[in-house]
């Protein structure tokens, strides 16, 4: 076979995305769209009580209604192995844990009569006095023993109240942020089906091969039965993260039930209840620093809610863990469980809440100490993890505040607030850091030689609309050293292996060791002149090994926002007519998709700033405005001019490619950013997202 | 499957005998707000009566007045060459509400009669003294920030939603509509009713009257108008206040003054209290000030929609300021 040998590496141009036709001609099928021969339609009744017990289902009446096959629910549903994951232990006893919680599903031949039979179906209830209302003083707050994923509750280092007692400077202030819902455009969607033995299921997941082994435990079924299919997902967030989500385990039951295919799709306000949100959070920081604003002490306490079901605490102070240096540094949460839908993944959990309370802190020290936003925290830089003693794999934050400045045109800002009269409108301006993880999770890839002289490789990844599908393949060309035109990159299958799904800003960073790996080596054996039999030949790599064998360093990503807004002296109307974020992502592979991911970060950071809230109805236990007209999502005209640039970032501790992952760090700190700002604008600080005109009206 | 039969009427008489005193009929517009509904379980028809066809599209000049078909796209209506120069107010109230792409199906017509957004009258597994009488109002003790701070009762806090029907207040316009009684026009402040203690009943016409178009008398010589419209989002979203004005203005004196508010109660709210304490007051933003206040002493607002009464207050006293600056 021949080789062709590219000079120029894929890696760093702007390749469009490899499926983007597919998508934009509809030819790319999502789970929700595969056509099957006898294709059941499975439609969830929701509890609508908060808590309590069903007594009395009315099994019959929907059994009677047309076109319904059968009724799941706790009398004949398989027995599951308790895998310490609530939401999925589902129709397992009479218990019902939160409003909007399946208490039966209808299996019916069209989703229209299995919907009409399921809205229809008479429930009784024997309900409880519920307490679904988040508070940061409830009596039922706890420490848990550790917060997501597997992080300490609590770090101490230094004596914080000491040091706060002896500071020249000290401010303490409580922030709070609401509960968000992240609505993919794609709904959450499952088919499941048997066939010879297996159970094959194509579902809308940022986690294919972890939801095949969770679904394999969960139902008891002999490893390998599971596989699970997402080759198109329509977006995620993290509401489509690991562990599995309702849909899958109730299109499982469903098919198991009635013996044909059965798919089971969730509406628009069911993703409220049964998919998981951002947990409302109450944060209280104690800064304390000298007149220059050097930082002696940082405390960050927070409190969060959870579910009856699971525990999930959002590990929101953990942003302030490595951010700032100071010699006594406190960081802690507390979380409460209640008659609630359960708390899960949303874009950089942890460090988005997390940074609009350490960032708004610094901008109020800013103010006491009179020293300018951007110099407080050049001026706080560290070389070290302030909190673990641990060297930084690399730390750019200067470099991302100063190239911020600049582009932004932050020199010669005026510091004193509500100075920025133009017409109807107050201006000001606001900054924020902003850091992310960069974490690496092992992985296995497949990469394979055919006759023809084209690649393919293989891996459980997943392209949540992301890119990554396109910067595997640029990855695995550069690898080969062949063009991209010649490689297939095939994603979405959980039979390829173990993978680290789409989460944490861990795909590509995961994913492109292994294919790295298994693609230097084939391109090694080909060199070396093995021959490539009719089936091909393929490397396989587990990158385990590599990845435990790496050195201990703290390794984030860098970024700061600049933000300038204009609030409506009338209406308190907030709008942000310019944005601007600087990062230090490691290396860029593609930028034409990394800059998309850092736009959306920073849009979906100005949607939480102004518009995002989920509203509690404590006496129903529902999120009331669960619907994309009531819970107000940033439109075009929200969004005005974005500017981003990253900085150089050589980091050879990460990977070997380089890479740190950069979907969730557009979305740190942009509230904070925004929020700075208005208060720049208008002199009145705002502790409480979103910044709607009732609360930015002066 | 929920099934219903569909029927498109060739007449208006047709059309109005299919629907009058049926009480599982509904006429069908643009369906923006009807088919949602049905969706959502809230509206149950069982036959719909689709009014597309009919012959009330047209915008028509009759003397003085404009006539405006029940049927004019909201688009449509917004773009008119003679509505964009004699009622801006209008123009701007209609191009303000919803997206483009809903304003391009949305009826004149279904915009009058479109349903409040209550997040429990729209909820079919929650209470709502609306949507099923008697079963009380959730909102009251809820989540009523956007709800009505003007006008509510006990038994419903609910506002309507629409930016076009403001605009229709201020402009005194009046609405046509056909029963089995035949056509009759009624102002436009007459058509909805006060909501009392039964928030279900919304309209003064008789049950199953068709709208048929709205007519708009001219202004006063030399009159201003204007619509600003306060949101969460920036587009896309139901206004939390807005104010409908038309001022006149000589000598610094108000001469003629129509103010209107939106989202502040269960119809569009004509402000007659702020209008009379205008009437030959000097044309000022402490006038505008006092006016509004005084309207707005009867305000009631309910535990998280308080903001509204000063945002109102601010709004009022912008718009009536900016109608008396050059332009
Ligand atoms: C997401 C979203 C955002 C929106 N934002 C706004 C906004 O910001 N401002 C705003 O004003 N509106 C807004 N709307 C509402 C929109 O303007 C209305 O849905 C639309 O105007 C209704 O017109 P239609 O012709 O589609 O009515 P339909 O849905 O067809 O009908 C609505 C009601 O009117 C009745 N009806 C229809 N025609 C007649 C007639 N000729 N005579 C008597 N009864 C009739 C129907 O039976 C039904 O009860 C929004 C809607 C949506 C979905
Ligand atoms: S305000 Fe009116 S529409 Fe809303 S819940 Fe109460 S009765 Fe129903």
């Amino acid at each position: 076979m021949t080789r062709t040998w590219q000079a120029a590496p894929s890696v760093g141009h702007p390749m469009a995305r490899v499926e983007g036709f597919d998508k934009v001609t509809g030819r790319a099928r999502y789970a929700g769209d595969v056509a099957l021969p006898g294709l059941a339609y499975g439609w969830v009744v929701p509890a609508t009580i908060p808590r309590g017990r069903v007594l009395h289902l009315d099994v019959e009446a929907a059994l009677a209604m047309p076109g319904v096959l059968a009724v799941l629910h706790q009398e004949n549903a398989p027995r599951l192995t308790d895998i310490g994951e609530g939401t999925l232990f589902l129709f397992q006893g009479d218990r019902v844990p939160h409003w909007g919680a399946p208490v039966a599903l209808v299996i019916a031949d069209t989703p229209e009569r299995a919907r009409e039979a399921a809205e229809r179906m008479r429930v009784d209830y024997l309900p409880e006095p519920p307490d679904c209302v988040f508070r940061a003083d409830h009596p039922a707050l706890y420490e848990p023993r550790f917060v997501n994923p597997h992080n300490e509750t609590v770090t101490e280092k230094g004596d914080i109240d000491g040091a706060l007692a002896a500071a020249a400077v000290v401010v303490d202030a409580e922030y709070r942020t609401p509960a968000q819902h992240n609505n993919a455009m794609e709904p959450h969607s499952t088919t499941a089906v048997w066939a010879d033995g297996r159970l094959t299921l194509r579902t809308s997941t940022q986690y294919a091969y972890a939801w095949s082994q969770s679904l394999t435990r969960l139902f008891g079924f002999a490893p390998g039965t599971v596989r699970v299919l997402s080759e198109h997902v329509g977006g995620g967030f993290g509401n489509k993260g690991n562990p599995p989500r309702p849909d899958s385990a109730l299109a499982v039951m469903a098919a198991t039930l009635v013996g044909r295919p059965v798919r089971v799709t969730l509406t628009r306000p069911q993703l409220w209840p049964l998919t998981g949100y951002r947990t409302p959070t109450a944060q209280r920081l104690r800064l304390g620093a000298d007149r220059d604003g050097r930082l002696v002490a940082v405390e960050h306490l927070a409190a969060v809610q959870t579910s009856r079901l699971v525990e999930f605490t959002e590990q929101v102070t953990m942003y302030s863990r490595p951010m700032y240096a100071a010699p006594h540094l406190r960081t802690g949460h507390q979380v409460v469980a209640l008659d609630v839908p359960t708390p899960r993944w949303m874009r950089a959990p942890g460090e988005a809440p997390g940074s609009f309370g350490l960032e708004s802190a610094m901008d109020e020290l800013a103010e006491a100490c009179g020293v300018d936003p951007v110099e407080l925290r050049l001026r706080n830089d560290t070389a070290d993890d302030p909190t673990t003693g641990l060297p930084f794999s690399s730390r750019r934050l200067a470099d991302c505040l100063r190239v911020g400045a600049d582009r932004f045109g932050w020199a010669g800002r005026d510091p004193r607030p509500a100075v920025g009269r133009d017409g109807r409108w107050w201006r000001g301006t606001g900054v924020a850091g902003a850091h992310y993880p960069a974490r690496t999770v092992p992985s296995t890839a497949h990469a394979t030689a055919l006759p023809s002289g084209e690649f393919v490789v293989r891996v459980a990844a997943t392209d949540i609309g992301t890119g990554a599908r396109t910067a595997l393949t640029q990855l695995a060309a550069d690898a080969l050293e062949v063009p991209a035109t010649v490689v297939r990159v095939l994603i979405g299958d959980s039979d390829f292996g173990p993978a680290q799904g789409a989460g944490g800003s861990t795909g590509t960073a995961s994913w492109s060791w292994p294919v790295v790996t298994a693609c230097r080596d084939l391109a090694h054996r080909l060199a070396s002149g093995e021959a490539v039999p009719p089936h091909g030949l393929t490397s396989t790599f587990d990158s385990t090994d590599a990845v435990r064998a790496r050195h201990e360093l703290a390794r984030y990503a860098w970024g700061a926002h600049f933000a300038e807004v204009a609030v409506d002296v009338t209406t308190g109307e907030v709008r942000v007519p310019r944005l601007t974020g600087v990062y230090a992502v490691g290396r860029v592979v593609n930028p034409l998709t990394a800059r998309s991911q850092l736009l959306g970060g920073m849009t979906m950071g100005l949607s939480t700033a102004l518009l995002e809230e989920s509203i509690m109805d404590g006496r129903f236990g529902d999120y009331v405005n669960h619907n994309l007209a009531d819970y107000h999502v940033a439109t075009n005209p929200d969004v005005g001019e974005l500017d981003v640039a990253v900085v150089d970032d050589p980091d050879d501790e990460l990977n070997p490619s380089g890479v740190k992952g950069l979907g969730e760090i557009g979305i740190v700190g942009v509230p904070a950013a925004i929020a700075n700002a208005v208060w720049h604008a208008t002199g009145v600080r705002q502790r409480e997202l979103p910044i709607t005109p009732a609360r930015a009206a002066l | 499957m929920r099934e219903f039969a569909y029927a498109r009427a060739r007449s208006v008489d047709a059309a109005v005998a299919l629907v009058a005193d049926n009480p599982g009929a509904r006429y069908l517009g643009g369906g923006t707000n009807l088919v949602d509904l049905m969706k959502l379980g809230v509206e149950r028809p069982d036959l719909l009566v689709d009014v597309t066809g009919l012959p009330m599209h047209e915008v028509t000049e009759d003397g003085d007045t404009l006539h405006v078909g029940a049927l004019v796209r909201n688009s449509d209506l917004a773009a008119h060459p003679l509505v964009r120069e004699r009622y801006p107010v209008l123009s701007q109230a209609v191009l303000a509400g919803a997206s483009g792409q809903l304003r391009n199906v949305a009826t004149t017509g279904g915009n009058l009669v479109q349903r409040t957004r209550c997040g429990y009258f729209t909820d079919a597994t929650k209470p709502c003294n609306k949507r099923m009488p008697g079963s009380g109002c959730p909102a009251i003790e809820g989540e009523h920030h956007n709800l009505a701070i003007l006008g509510a009762s006990d038994h419903c806090v609910a506002t309507h939603p629409s930016d076009l029907a403001v605009a229709l207040a201020a402009l005194d316009a009046r609405v046509g509509v056909q029963d089995l009684a035949g056509p009759q026009e009624i102002p436009l402040a007459d058509f909805y009713r006060p909501v009392g203690d039964r928030p279900d009943l919304e309209l003064t016409v008789r049950d199953g009257a068709l709208v048929t178009g709205v007519a708009l008398p001219p202004l006063p010589a030399g009159a201003r108008s204007a619509y600003r419209k306060v949101r969460e989002r920036a587009s896309y979203a139901f206004a939390i206040g807005s104010v409908a004005a038309v001022l006149k203005v000589d000598d610094g004196r108000v001469r003629d003054v129509r103010i209107a508010l939106g989202a502040v109660a269960s119809h569009p709210w004509r402000a007659r209290v702020a209008e009379r304490a205008l009437v030959d007051a000097p044309a000022t933003p402490p006038a505008f000030e006092a006016a509004a206040e005084a309207e707005l002493a009867a305000a009631r607002p309910l535990r998280d929609n308080a903001y509204k009464v000063p945002l109102i207050r601010n709004l009022v006293v912008a718009v009536l300021s900016e109608l008396v600056g050059d332009r």
